[in-house]
């Protein structure tokens, strides 16, 4: 568990009320509620193919939900548009998977380009915040790479920064950890806390890393993918000692489940961490 | 000299006679203000040469990246000029922010990107890369000489549905573009072609025929099916291959013990080269097509265009057409796959490579008819 003061019991910044997400038809996410707390590092976890990325997409405004709705700081992001979309998605800030940094734009021009897009900050104002961000993740070294020259570890970190460029109120990071050595990805999980702590920001981290998702989250969603919606949620460290769901204690444990899946009984674990009464 | 007193302002700056500089930030430190003041503050301090710089940030409310950038700045300015910026008073919930994200040695950060190399360095770069692009050319085509004759030897082992699929692409999908060009190129020279004819007597535009047909059967049905794939298949071979590099799949069939050239490559030249001379004697076909519906808008019948076709054209002249079209297809399939194989990373390789095949197999398929065009002449053919 982190040592990060997080504010467990602050106002919510996003909420997910009732959400259901599908693709072509086909049921993905069905009637999930979450809440996340501003200032948090908050980790969506699951098994292959349970929903996470598809939440993750959802949150930041890449798709539609099919019912439901997903709050932003009380914004709409799935009803909101031109202006407003714009200004929602001007506080949020998204490092991929595999970076999705700009191959032909260098480390530094591609954190410049949301500064260059979004504000009216001079030039040289510009490049004094590129390399600050630059150098809270370590690469002020590589300022002239290009995204080809990185390694795995540079190219999660370079994305970082390129997130956090706009100061935005929240991060989400799909995968942080995914394809990076044990070291590498620990370093990376120090970043986030410390970063956490130096921002204020909220983070919304999806993973299922266990060693980092124990490291950052002050709360974890698990998703299950048969029953497409939350099967326990709540500080990672009670839930792999407490949860009354075996399948999600031994997905936290890394244990093969007994059952094929995190199946109910539904809700059992959200029922007691709402109350904070585990057993 | 002092500044101060604008609207949102976040700093007074006054920069003394003794080189010593004095900055008071206060309020707000965030973009929109950053941005406003990011001159007023800077600059007096660039021009005035400022070594010390005292900045009191004891009045400074919030800082986000730009107040972080432009502390950095200030401290950059200070160093430049010999000195060094002394921020005190900022607020303890800020300061790891700012000690975090500044820079140790202002100095250092170069924010310039590395000049160019020399004009010699770069002239030599250039000509070793044309070295080894030549190289793995000459390679490549060993391999594929040696992959073609495994293939005649071993045609079970040839991946054949890999074949259909790739004529089919290659030739059947072709059709309707190769029938648009053909038809309106024959059509072209039947026009570009009466009009000087008709200088040497009334008549003499009846040799739009022949012309059409000795053009076409020789030069132009092979040239322009060969240049539309190189744009339609050359490319798709480069793209195909290319973003099968990008993703190691040929890597994985190496792995697997699998040759990428016997399991990519021959197929797609096998393809390409049985299927294209089809495609040409189509082309040939609309060509003279397209052409005759111009010299029947002369005034001359079916019977004329067709007496004259057969007496000025004969098997040699469709034979010696269909080879050039061998070693066009042959040419563009090597190129569009070799143009794949060594594409390089990154998001623009693909896009590259597809370029450089298409440009290399217009080339060089130019370059084959020229030097092919020379031996029929020496060859009386």
């Amino acid at each position: 568990m982190n040592e990060r003061a997080a504010n467990p019991a602050g106002e919510p910044l996003i909420r997910v009320d009732d959400f259901v997400a599908e693709y072509d038809g086909r049921l993905v996410l069905d009637h999930v509620s979450l809440e996340i707390k501003r200032g948090e590092v908050f980790v969506i976890a699951g098994g292959s193919g349970c929903g996470k990325t598809t939440l993750l997409k959802h949150m930041i405004g890449l798709c539609k939900p099919a019912g439901g709705r997903i709050l932003i700081d009380g914004c709409d992001i799935g009803q909101a548009a031109g202006a407003e979309l714009a200004c929602l998605l001007r506080r949020i800030g998204v490092a991929y998977q595999g970076g999705a940094l700009f191959g032909s734009l260098t480390v530094l021009e591609n954190v410049r380009l949301p500064l260059e897009e979004h504000t009216d900050l001079p030039p040289d104002a510009i490049d004094m915040i590129a390399v600050s961000k630059l150098k809270l993740v370590g690469l002020e070294d590589a300022l002239h790479k290009l995204p080809a020259e990185l390694s795995g570890g540079m190219t999660k970190r370079a994305a970082l920064a390129r997130a956090i460029a706009l100061d935005p109120q929240i991060v989400f990071l799909d995968e942080p950890s995914a394809g990076l050595d044990p070291i590498t990805s620990a370093e990376l999980d120090a970043l986030i806390l410390r970063l956490a702590g130096l921002l204020h920001t909220t983070f919304v981290i999806v993973s299922h890393e266990l060693p980092s998702i124990f490291a950052i989250a002050d709360r974890v969603v698990i998703l299950d993918a048969a029953t497409k919606t939350v099967v326990a949620l709540g500080p990672p460290a009670e839930l792999r000692d407490h949860c009354p769901n075996e399948s999600v204690r031994a997905f936290l444990t890394r244990r093969p489940p007994t059952t094929t899946h995190l199946a109910p009984p539904r809700n059992e674990c959200r029922g007691l961490q709402a109350t904070g009464d585990y057993p | 000299m002092k500044n101060r007193g604008v609207e949102n302002s976040i700093a007074d700056v006054e920069v003394t006679a003794g080189q010593d500089a004095r900055v008071i930030l206060s309020g707000r430190l965030d973009a929109a203000s950053v941005a406003a003041n990011w001159a007023r503050v800077v600059e007096p301090l660039r021009q005035g040469r400022a070594a010390a710089t005292d900045i009191d940030a004891s009045g400074v409310e919030y800082c986000d990246g730009a107040g972080v950038g432009l502390l950095i700045e200030l401290r950059r300015i200070a160093a430049r000029n010999g000195g060094q910026a002394t921020i005190h008073g900022l607020p303890a919930k800020l300061a790891p922010l700012v000690e975090m994200a500044s820079l140790d040695d202002p100095t250092v950060c170069a924010l310039d990107p590395p000049p160019p190399a020399p004009v010699l360095v770069r002239v030599g770069r250039s000509a070793s890369e044309l070295l080894r692009d030549a190289l793995q050319m000459i390679t490549f085509t060993g391999e594929v000489i040696a992959a073609l004759c495994w293939a005649i030897r071993h045609p079970r082992q040839v991946r054949w549905r890999d074949v259909r699929m790739v004529a089919e692409k290659a030739g059947v999908n072709a059709l309707p573009v190769a029938s648009l060009l053909g038809a309106l190129v024959g059509a072209i020279v039947a026009y570009q072609t009466a009009a000087p004819l008709r200088n040497f007597g009334a008549d003499a535009d009846v040799y739009v025929a022949d012309i059409i047909a000795v053009a076409v059967l020789r030069e132009l049905g092979p040239l322009i099916t060969a240049i539309l794939a190189a744009g339609r298949t050359g490319s798709a071979f480069a793209a195909e291959v290319g973003t099968m590099k990008v993703t190691e799949e040929l890597d994985a069939l190496s792995t697997m013990g699998l040759s990428p050239v016997r399991f990519l490559i021959v197929p797609r030249v096998l393809a390409t080269v049985l299927v294209l001379p089809f495609l040409c004697v189509f082309v040939n076909l609309i060509s003279i097509a397209g052409g005759y519906a111009v010299f029947a808008s002369l005034g001359y019948p079916w019977a004329t265009f067709w007496r004259r076709t057969l007496e000025v054209v004969n098997y040699v002249d469709l034979l010696g057409g269909l080879f050039k079209m061998l070693v066009f297809a042959l040419l563009v399939a090597a190129i569009g796959c070799q143009r794949g194989l060594v594409t390089k990373q990154g998001p623009g390789a693909v896009g590259d490579s597809t370029t450089r095949a298409v440009v290399t197999g217009i080339v060089l398929i130019i370059a084959a008819d020229w030097l092919l065009g020379a031996a029929y002449f020496r060859l009386g053919i």
